[in-house]
C-alpha cells in the first residue's frame, strides 16, 4: 500500500501528459528554431501549450515565457524587474514567509544594494493590508508575494493587494509566486493587477524541469539568462519542447472540472482535520476553514520530532513532508512556522500533509488510523 | 612529462625477513590505487626500490593523488630515467631536467649521487662535486647549499640512471592488510571515520558496525554512513559494514533504566554487539573515535564503564586529540563535508539533558539487571537481522 500525501513537494505526471511528452520526444523531436518542417512541428507544441496556459489565465500568448522551474521563474521576475527598474528606485517589498526561491533572491538583491522590506504575518500566515500600504514608498519598484504558502497553505489577499499597490504607487510592479496556488485557485492577472506570475509544472501533474513566467505586456524585465535570443530574448536556450507540451496540457487539465476537484480536496482536508484533532496531542496550524488552500494541512505533534513521525508513517507506506528541516546537529527551523508564532516544541514537531484530487477518503482514513496507532507510542518515547 | 616514479617507503625497509611481504602488499595496493587512473602503469621492484612506469599518455595529477593515498608510501618522486651513455651525456640530462622543472626560479640545491653499480668510473663524492659545478655553470639562478637546500638533485646510478629532485609526500604508515583486521564502530560523526583511517594507516584492514534506529533515524542517515565508509575505503580498501537495527534495544533501555545512564548502557550494548561481529570475522580489536572528555560518555569513568564489557582490545587512536585536531584530519582525508551533513544519529535521539559524567560501574551493572529478562533476546534479534554491506571505495 502506498499513500502519497506529499503533493506540495511534487505530483505524479498524469497519463495524457506523459503521452504528449513522449510524442514530443520520440516523434516530433525537432528544434523549434530550425527552419524546416520538423522545426515548425516542434514549435507548434510550444504554441499549443501557450494557448492552453493563457486560456486558464485570460492573458495573451506573448506574455508567457517558459523557464526550467518555478525557482527560475521567481528569479527571472524579481532579479529581472529589479535590474530593469533600478533607476526608479531600489526598494522592494516581500513577506516573511516566502519560499526560498523568493527569499534567497531578495537576500541576493540586498547584497547588490537594494533595500527589502519584509512584511510580517499573523498567526494564520497572512499579511495585513495596512502593513503593505505603509510599506509602499515612492521608490518601491516591486512587491513580491506568494499566492499560497507552501508549508501551511495560507492564502494571501492577492486581489486586494494588487488594487492597493497600484493605488499607492502605479509604478510599483506586483509579482506573485503562484507555485502552490495555480491549479487550486482561479487566477486572473489582469483582474488582480498582477504584472508577474510564476508557475511550476510538476506541482500540477506536469513534468519536472519546466515552469513559466507570465510577464504583463510592456513590463520592463531584463533577461537573466543570455544566449541565442529565444523567446524574444527574454529567456535564451532551446525551448524544452516536451516539458512545455506536458506543462500546457497539465495546465488545461488542472482547470478541467476545476470546481469539483477543489471541492474534493477541501472535503478531504476537512475530514482529515476533524479526525486528526480527535487524536490526543495533535494540533493544526493555520486556518482550518476554506480561507486556507484546499490541499495543505500543517500538523503539529509536540514531543514527536517531525522526522520521526515522517519515518514512522513512511514505514506504513504513507508519504508526508517534514514541516521544517531540523536536526540535533544543525537546527534550522522553518521561517514560516516561526513567523506565525509557533512555540518551540511545535517548531520541531510539525509535518505537512498535502493532497491532490486523486487522493481518497479511504487514504485519509488509513492515515488517521496510522496516526492513532503511532502517536501514543511515539509520545511515550520522548526526549526527557 | 615524467614517465617514471620512485616510491619511497620508510618503515618497511627495517622489517627484516618479513620485508618482502610488506613490499608485495605495497605493490598490490599501488596496482589497485592506479586502476581507475587514465593510463597504463607498470609497477616493479628492484633492489629494495619500488618503481612505477607509465606507458604512454596518462593523467599525471590523478596518478599522483592516487599513489599518495596508499598507506606505506612515504613519498612519490617523479623521476627521469636515462640510459648510461657516459658522464657528459648525464650532465646534459641533469641540466635539462633542472631547466625544464625550475626554469629561472632561484633555488639552492645539493647533489646527492648514489651508486648501486660500483663499476661506474666516478665515485659518489666525485659526482657530487663535479655535477654541482656543472649545474652552477649552466644555471645562473641556482646556488649550492649543502646544509639546508631547497632541493636535492638525486642521481642514482643503477642499470639505468635515475634523476629526481622532487618528493611528493605520501601518508606514511604501513600497507593495509599487513597487520590484521579490526572492527570500527562507525557513526555518522566526524571522529569515527578519522579513527578508522588512523588505524588503517598502520596496516590494519577494517570492518565496521553502524547502529541505526528507524524510525528515529532515517535512511539518509544510514546512506551517510555508507558514504563515509566509502571514503575511508579509499585508504583502507573495501569495508564490510554491519548495519544493526538498534531501536528495540534502545527503547527497552529507555523504559527500564535510569535516564541519565541511558547513553552509557546503550554504548555498552553497542560494544557487545560490535565485539560479536568482530570475533565472528576474526578481527583482533575494536576501534572507536573516542577522545577523553569530549562528551559525557567519553570521560575517563565513562570510557572505563564501556570498556568493561569488552574482551578484545579497544583501540582509541584519537584519545589525546582535541576536536580541532580531529577536524583537521577529517578535512585532509575528505570525510568532513559528509560528516557534518545534518542527519540525526542514534546516539543523540534520546539523550538526557544531564547524563551521568562519572558513572560507577557497579551502579551501571545493577541498572542493567532490570533488562535481564528481555535483553538477550533483543540482542540476538538485532544480530540476526543485521544487514551486511560491502562498501567499495568511492
Amino acid at each position: 500500500m502506498q499513500i502519497y500525501l506529499d503533493n506540495s513537494a511534487t505530483t505524479q505526471v498524469s497519463e495524457p501528459v506523459l503521452a504528449i511528452m513522449e510524442q514530443a520526444m520520440r516523434v516530433d523531436f525537432g528544434n523549434p528554431s530550425s527552419l524546416h518542417t520538423m522545426g515548425m512541428e516542434a514549435e507548434n507544441y510550444i504554441k499549443k501549450a501557450k494557448t492552453q496556459i493563457v486560456n486558464t489565465l485570460r492573458v495573451q500568448e506573448k506574455e508567457i515565457f517558459f523557464t526550467s522551474c518555478g525557482t527560475e521563474s521567481d528569479n527571472m521576475a524579481i532579479i529581472g524587474s529589479a535590474f530593469a527598474n533600478m533607476r526608479k528606485g531600489k526598494h522592494l517589498i516581500t513577506t516573511a514567509i516566502e519560499h526560498a526561491a523568493v527569499g534567497s533572491t531578495m537576500k541576493f538583491l540586498e547584497e547588490q544594494g537594494f533595500e527589502v522590506t519584509y512584511l510580517p504575518v499573523d498567526e494564520y500566515g497572512v499579511i495585513s493590508l495596512d502593513d503593505l500600504r505603509n510599506a509602499i514608498r515612492e521608490d518601491t519598484i516591486l512587491v513580491s508575494m506568494m499566492y499560497v504558502n507552501n508549508e501551511i497553505g495560507s492564502v494571501m489577499p492577492i486581489h486586494e493587494a494588487g488594487e492597493l499597490i497600484k493605488e499607492c504607487n502605479p509604478d510599483t510592479l506586483f509579482h506573485v509566486d503562484a507555485i502552490q496556488g495555480y491549479g487550486k485557485f482561479k487566477i486572473y492577472p489582469k483582474q488582480d493587477k498582477i504584472d508577474l506570475l510564476a508557475v511550476s509544472g510538476h506541482k500540477i501533474h506536469g513534468p519536472k524541469g519546466v515552469g513559466f513566467l507570465y510577464i504583463k505586456e510592456k513590463t520592463k524585465v531584463k533577461p537573466i539568462i543570455h544566449g541565442g535570443g529565444h523567446q524574444n530574448g527574454m529567456r535564451s536556450g532551446t525551448e524544452n519542447v516536451p516539458g512545455a507540451a506536458g506543462m500546457g496540457l497539465a495546465c488545461e487539465l488542472a482547470y478541467t472540472d476545476f470546481e469539483a476537484k477543489v471541492e474534493h480536496m477541501y472535503a478531504l482536508r476537512e475530514h482529515f482535520i476533524e479526525e486528526a484533532e480527535k487524536i490526543e496531542g495533535v494540533s493544526i496550524n493555520g486556518r482550518k476553514t476554506r480561507e486556507n488552500a484546499p490541499h495543505i494541512v500543517s500538523v503539529s505533534v509536540p514531543g514527536v520530532r517531525s522526522e520521526v513521525l515522517l519515518h514512522s508513517l513512511e514505514d506504513k507506506g504513507i508519504y508526508v513532508s517534514a514541516g521544517s528541516a531540523c536536526s540535533s546537529n544543525k537546527p534550522s527551523v522553518s521561517a514560516t512556522l516561526k513567523a506565525i508564532g509557533l512555540p518551540k516544541e511545535k517548531l520541531e514537531s510539525t509535518v505537512r500533509i498535502s493532497f491532490c484530487e486523486t487522493n481518497t477518503f479511504e487514504e485519509v482514513d488509513a492515515t488517521i488510523a496510522a496516526m492513532k496507532e503511532l502517536i501514543p507510542m511515539l509520545t511515550r518515547f520522548v526526549r526527557r | 612529462m615524467y614517465q617514471s616514479f620512485l616510491i619511497k617507503y620508510g618503515e618497511i625497509a627495517i622489517k627484516g625477513k618479513n620485508r618482502h611481504l610488506f613490499e608485495d602488499a605495497l605493490v598490490s595496493h599501488l596496482v589497485h590505487a592506479l586502476k581507475p587512473v587514465e593510463g597504463e602503469f607498470d609497477i616493479w621492484k628492484e633492489q629494495g626500490r619500488i618503481y612505477v612506469d607509465a606507458k604512454g599518455d596518462y593523467d599525471y595529477d590523478h596518478a599522483i593523488s592516487a599513489m599518495t593515498k596508499v598507506f606505506g608510501v612515504v613519498g612519490v618522486c617523479p623521476m627521469v630515467q636515462v640510459e648510461d651513455e657516459g658522464y657528459e651525456k648525464l650532465v646534459e640530462e641533469v641540466v635539462k631536467h633542472l631547466k625544464e622543472t625550475y626554469g629561472d626560479k632561484e633555488k639552492t640545491f645539493k647533489v646527492m649521487a648514489r651508486r648501486a653499480r660500483k663499476n661506474y668510473p666516478m665515485n659518489s663524492t666525485e659526482i657530487n662535486m663535479d655535477m654541482g659545478e656543472k649545474i652552477l655553470d649552466a644555471c645562473p639562478n641556482m646556488k649550492v647549499d649543502v646544509h639546508n637546500p631547497d632541493l636535492y638533485v638525486n642521481i642514482e646510478i643503477r642499470q639505468k640512471i635515475n634523476i629526481y629532485t622532487e618528493i611528493i609526500p605520501g601518508p606514511g604508515g604501513m600497507p593495509v592488510g599487513s597487520n590484521g583486521k579490526a572492527m570500527l564502530l562507525l557513526s555518522g560523526g566526524i571522529d569515527s571515520p578519522v579513527a578508522g583511517y588512523m588505524i588503517a594507516k598502520r596496516g590494519v584492514s577494517l570492518e565496521a558496525t553502524y547502529f541505526h534506529a528507524p524510525p528515529y533515524t532515517s535512511e539518509r542517515a544510514k546512506q551517510k554512513v555508507v558514504d563515509l565508509a566509502a571514503i575511508v575505503a579509499r585508504y583502507s580498501g573495501p569495508i564490510t559494514l554491519n548495519v544493526v537495527n538498534f531501536t528495540d534495544i534502545q527503547l527497552e533501555i529507555y523504559q527500564k533504566c535510569p535516564h541519565d545512564e541511558l547513553t552509557i548502557i546503550m554504548r555498552r550494548y553497542m560494544m557487545k554487539i560490535a565485539e560479536h561481529f568482530a570475533k565472528e570475522s576474526n578481527c583482533l580489536g575494536l576501534i572507536t573515535g573516542e577522545s577523553i572528555g569530549q562528551v559525557a560518555s567519553q570521560t575517563m569513568q565513562s570510557l572505563a564503564a564501556t570498556n568493561d564489557v569488552c574482551t578484545l582490545p579497544v583501540y582509541r587512536p584519537l584519545i589525546g586529540f582535541d576536536k580541532q585536531e580531529i577536524v583537521e584530519v577529517s578535512e585532509k582525508i575528505d570525510t568532513y563535508e559528509t560528516s557534518i551533513l545534518p542527519f540525526e544519529d542514534c546516539c543523540t535521539i534520546f539523550v538526557a539533558k544531564h547524563p551521568v559524567t562519572k558513572p560507577n560501574i557497579n551502579v551501571i551493572r545493577r541498572s542493567e539487571l532490570k533488562l535481564q529478562d528481555t535483553i538477550d533476546d533483543l540482542v540476538k534479534t538485532a544480530i540476526e537481522t543485521t544487514e551486511r554491506i560491502v562498501v567499495e571505495a568511492k
